[in-house]
């Protein structure tokens, strides 16, 4: 096992019942304490991959492993942000945030103290009592990620987090996230279709090949990360990670 | 206030049709009336809901516990799916008056009979709706559950009911406008007891005012009922946070 790596993926391979393999022969490396993510086009398996290492879909091939453990299904080290944003419609803010503390027997007092904490370190304090039906997608998006920091988990593993929000909304929702990361030591693992997303967010992006999946290419922007979202993407390093990126998926665009 | 004109438009065009008259067995509004207020004074009404709303509610209540089971095991498991599943499409296709003879030969003519007759007729709606409303559950929310560490007992109790209630107790409703069909034709098929013998009865004597009374009082009563459920239904399951 490689040194500082938290989560580990052997030869994963992933055949869909109606015969669609999603991936092939992936083996991939996430260091701990860095933001990575699997960028590619879409039907590259990306998805399946995340929900693989988090435990929600079996592959038919290979193995995941986690703190030197092999994985067999959903973890406490773990915690998912959703694309679609999972929230449960009939509940209100609080409790959707505290609802991983809830599964878990956690008091209620005690969970819905941790979950105010994190409501408000996500920017959504005075929003306890309000229903998803009354967020707009960035608010949502929000309440699934204080859900997931409530938990406290090592890993964090986020499905196309942002794309469900306007463009505005993901850009400050961006640089929000890494400020809420910074003084964290959290392993994150991204999927993502939007290369400069990627190319802001990672300390790791993984560049995956469609169908089936299989690991294209490795980079790691040597971004200054102390530097102000402004500076980032100015910043030469980016612009030539975005560029890299972009000379690679080309060739899988039709 | 439209819904006043149009009951005042409605029962003036009655009131005019039965003083035209369409035809001798068709009483006026104002007589049926009269009679309606006879029949509650002299109690024979009253008796005849009793005697209507025992199969009734003795099969609503079945079918609502055994019916909502039935639904939420062919929901959750695949196994309960593949045995009962077939069994409700077609009960739900069939005409299910066309099964009172036989039931009337197997069971006789008593109370067994008219219950059954309600449960057949509500049953199909109301596992069907308990089934689909488990089985619409969000994938994805299922999947949260499982990805926070939910057990299944959790999965079942704070994700599938809760998203299955609302259609469930839709289906409920459905199922009671069902009942109120099976307990009427019950009563006209079977032997005629209840309201079924009030319109039975008052026909056979021409006293059509009071048959007439008899039908418009069970359809306002079924008409009442179900909008009353409506209205609860949307207060205890508003759509805006409701699941399915």
């Amino acid at each position: 096992m490689h040194d500082d790596a938290i989560v580990e993926v052997k030869g994963i391979g992933k055949t869909y019942d109606g015969g669609v393999e999603a991936l092939r022969d992936v083996a991939l490396i996430f260091p701990s304490g860095q933001l990575s993510t699997l960028l590619g086009p879409s039907g590259c398996g990306k998805t399946t991959l995340l929900k693989i290492i988090a435990g929600l879909i079996v592959p038919n091939a290979g193995e995941v492993w986690i703190k030197g453990k092999k994985v067999h299904g959903p973890g406490p080290e773990r915690a998912f942000v959703f694309q679609d944003f999972a929230l449960l419609p009939w509940a209100n803010v609080l409790r959707n945030v505290a609802f991983g503390l809830e599964l878990q027997g956690v008091s209620r007092e005690r969970r819905e103290e941790i979950a105010r904490r994190h409501i408000a370190e996500v920017g959504l304090g005075g929003f306890e009592s309000s229903y998803p039906n009354q967020l707009s997608g960035g608010m949502k998006q929000r309440v699934g990620l204080a859900r997931a920091l409530t938990v406290d988990a090592d890993i964090i593993l986020m499905d196309e987090p942002f794309s469900s929000v306007d463009e505005q909304t993901r850009r400050k929702f961006q640089e929000e996230l890494l400020d809420l990361l910074r003084h964290r030591q959290k392993t994150v693992i991204v999927v993502t279709h939007s290369i400069e997303e990627a190319a802001y967010l990672s300390d790791q992006i993984v560049l995956l090949t469609p169908r089936p999946g299989t690991v294209s290419r490795i980079i790691r922007p040597a971004i200054e990360r102390s530097k102000g979202p402004d500076e980032i993407r100015r910043d030469q390093n980016y612009l030539d990670a975005v560029d890299e990126i972009w000379q690679i998926l080309k060739q899988y665009v039709v | 206030m439209w819904q006043l004109v149009s009951f005042i438009f409605f029962f003036g065009a009655w009131e005019l049709a039965g003083r035209w008259p369409v035809s001798a067995a068709f009483p006026p509004f104002s007589q049926t009336l009269l009679a309606l207020v006879a029949m509650i004074v002299d109690g024979s009404l009253g008796k005849a809901y009793v005697s209507t709303l025992q199969p009734l509610l003795i099969g609503i209540v079945l079918c609502g516990i055994a019916g909502v089971g039935f639904g939420i095991g062919m929901g959750l498991s695949r196994t309960v799916e593949w045995l009962t599943l077939p069994i409700f499409i077609i009960l739900q296709a069939a005409p299910m008056a066309a099964m009172i003879p036989l039931i009337t030969y197997l069971y006789g003519i008593g109370l067994t009979s008219k219950v059954l007759a309600v449960v057949f007729l509500a049953a199909p709606v109301i596992v069907m709706n308990s089934y689909k409303g488990i089985r619409n559950t969000s994938p994805s929310l299922v999947q949260m559950c499982r990805a926070f560490l939910g057990t299944r007992r959790q999965e079942v109790v704070k994700i599938i009911l809760p998203y299955a209630a609302a259609l469930i107790f839709a289906g409920l409703r459905l199922g009671l406008a069902m009942g109120f069909i099976g307990v009427v034709i019950a009563e006209l098929l079977i032997t005629p007891t209840g309201i079924g013998d009030l319109i039975t009865y008052h026909s056979s004597v021409a006293e059509y005012p009071r048959m007439f009374a008899a039908i418009a009082s069970i359809i306002a009563v079924a008409a009442l009922t179900l909008y009353g459920l409506e209205r609860l239904e949307r207060t205890l399951f508003p759509p805006e946070i409701r699941g399915s």
